[in-house]
């Protein structure tokens, strides 16, 4: 029972670090690129939501969608003023500025919200789901965080892969020049992308804080380091492979905290990620690309 | 016949190096124009200039009355003018239809429309038909080259610029694509030919002119130019 308890919540953490694995994965299938700040806009959408909740009072749903307006704007507003005048920069440059922005909305947080850590009212009011006559209790929010990320994760494949914008996005990703002469505004996609990515990622903050209640600047750091690893793991650019990975990271996460040491947990996930990338360097969906000699 | 296409001066510079140092030509409605030289004449390099893939440095270039020296490259296919670039460029991870529907991508005449004009494009390359659910990478070369000229026609281009069509296919699938070629400009749309096969080229075209380290050689009628003693030591194998 313990071991399904465990699964559960695995699988209800990795159900977020796939959700923010969808941005990173999209952004890099699209833009060619780290986006090192996605895991700060988690943060933001935190922040957002609790103002709008505990300091003005409104209902959760206002809270979530303003945090959803909010990162979306964000996210696009990082990508014209800081990545697009990297358009054709070596990549190298373009990664040290999303870490220079990844600092920027930190110590912008710590600036507006200050050090001490906000508590974070759970925007889930669901009652915990007790299962063989009590011995298995699962928290609301463990509930509808895999929920909605499952909503996410079906709702996004079917508009890339259904619909006409969707495979406008994957033309991009696998020929910029070719999509260009097809009409399809590259710079426009790009800007969609990261819309869409830093929406998720509001979600992912307002589950994230929901289950974990303490809000600071640095919050979303750790699992935005996860998310990434999480990508790579799956195989980064691969959509159906930033699910799997951040599940199975998720999982691997929570097991590893009960059964072996909560101080090494993140460390196992690290070496996890070592190890598939020492035996499938691409990821575990990851096209494997030859170099061409 | 009006002038659908006219290049005036053109000069493309990657870096430091002149790769088209002013040339100047022009394709009327109608015609299959060719552009011919060696490998690293410049001739991708004026299509990509044209499509506005490349900047260039200097020059005007003119379609249909609008001028493109400016423009951007994605809107320049509702113009009506549209490449089918070198190496095919299909992407290899949509299905053949999917890859068709990027080609209609501007379109806003409605689904029915675009239908009609999947089974047009599928009349005239019927291999597409049978693989239009196979993604795209998993062709040959030689689907591959009917795909990429099907995406293009799915635009309903006036006008068509071809990036060495024949490259890499056998003499038997190099004479299919030609025929395709010749077809679809009966059919009314103008074309502008850039070969490597300078043979073939001047079989099918009207005019042509020829390219050598970014300027332009020679020009003229294509048959006279295909017997001409110059153009056949450099071009035509003597």
């Amino acid at each position: 029972m313990e071991f399904l308890s465990n699964l559960v919540n695995g699988i209800s953490l990795g159900s977020v670090y796939a959700v923010i694995a969808l941005g990173y994965t999209m952004v890099y299938g699209i833009a060619r690129m780290l986006n090192f700040a996605h895991g700060d806009i988690i943060m933001v959408g935190g922040y957002i939501c609790f103002i709008v909740m505990t300091s003005l009072g409104l209902p959760s749903i206002v809270g979530i969608l303003a945090a959803v307006v909010v990162c979306t704007i964000l996210g696009i507003t990082i990508e014209r003023v800081a990545y697009k005048p990297l358009r054709s920069a070596p990549s190298l440059a373009v990664l040290i500025t999303a870490i220079g922005v990844s600092y920027l909305l930190q110590n912008l947080a710590l600036l507006i919200w200050g050090s001490d850590p906000k508590s974070f009212t759970s925007v889930v009011s669901m009652e915990p789901l007790r299962l063989f006559d009590g011995s298995l209790v699962i928290t609301g929010e463990t509930i509808v965080t895999i929920v909605v990320s499952a909503i996410i994760m079906a709702a996004l494949t079917l508009f890339v892969n259904r619909t006409k914008v969707g495979h406008a996005m994957l033309a991009v990703s696998e020929d910029k020049g070719a999509a260009q002469l097809m009409g399809i505004n590259v710079n426009a996609t790009i800007s969609l992308t990261f819309a869409i990515g830093s929406a998720l990622a509001a979600v992912a903050g307002v589950l994230l804080c929901s289950a974990q209640p303490s809000l600071l600047p640095t919050t979303g750091a750790m699992p935005g380091i996860k998310a990434f690893v999480a990508a790579v793991f799956g195989g980064i650019g691969s959509i159906p492979g930033a699910m799997i990975g951040g599940v199975l990271l998720g999982i691997i996460e929570i097991l590893s905290k009960y059964y072996i040491s909560s101080q090494i947990s993140d460390a196992i996930v690290f070496a996890v990620l070592i190890v598939v990338l020492l035996v499938r360097p691409a990821g575990i969906l990851g096209k494997q690309i030859r170099e061409k000699v | 016949m009006g002038t659908m296409l006219s290049v005036r001066d053109l000069h493309v510079s990657y870096g430091a190096i002149k790769a088209i140092k002013g040339i100047s030509f022009d394709v009327n409605e109608g015609e299959i124009v060719t552009l011919i030289g060696a490998n690293g004449a410049g001739k991708t390099t004026t299509l990509h200039a044209i499509s506005r893939l490349l900047h260039a440095e200097s020059g005007e270039i003119e379609f249909c009355g609008h001028s493109l020296t400016h423009m951007e490259a994605y809107k320049i296919i509702k113009l009506g003018l549209t490449q089918v670039p070198e190496g095919r460029r299909v992407f290899a991870n949509l299905t053949v239809q999917q890859n068709l529907e990027m080609g209609a991508y501007t379109r806003t005449d409605g689904p029915d429309a675009i239908a009609a004009d999947y089974e047009m494009v599928f009349e005239r390359l019927p291999r597409l038909k049978e693989r239009r659910r196979q993604t795209a990478g998993t062709l040959s070369g030689g689907e591959q080259q009917m795909l990429a000229i099907g995406r293009a026609l799915m635009c309903r281009p006036k006008m068509l610029l071809l990036d060495e069509p024949s490259m890499g296919l056998s003499p038997l699938l190099v004479q299919e694509i030609f025929h395709i070629i010749q077809d679809i400009n009966k059919d009314g749309v103008t074309v502008l030919l850039v070969e490597q096969n300078a043979k073939k080229a001047l079989e099918i075209a009207n005019r042509a002119y020829v390219l050598e380290t970014g300027t332009i050689a020679m020009s003229g009628n294509a048959q006279e130019l295909a017997n001409d003693p110059k153009v056949r030591a450099a071009y035509l194998g003597g």
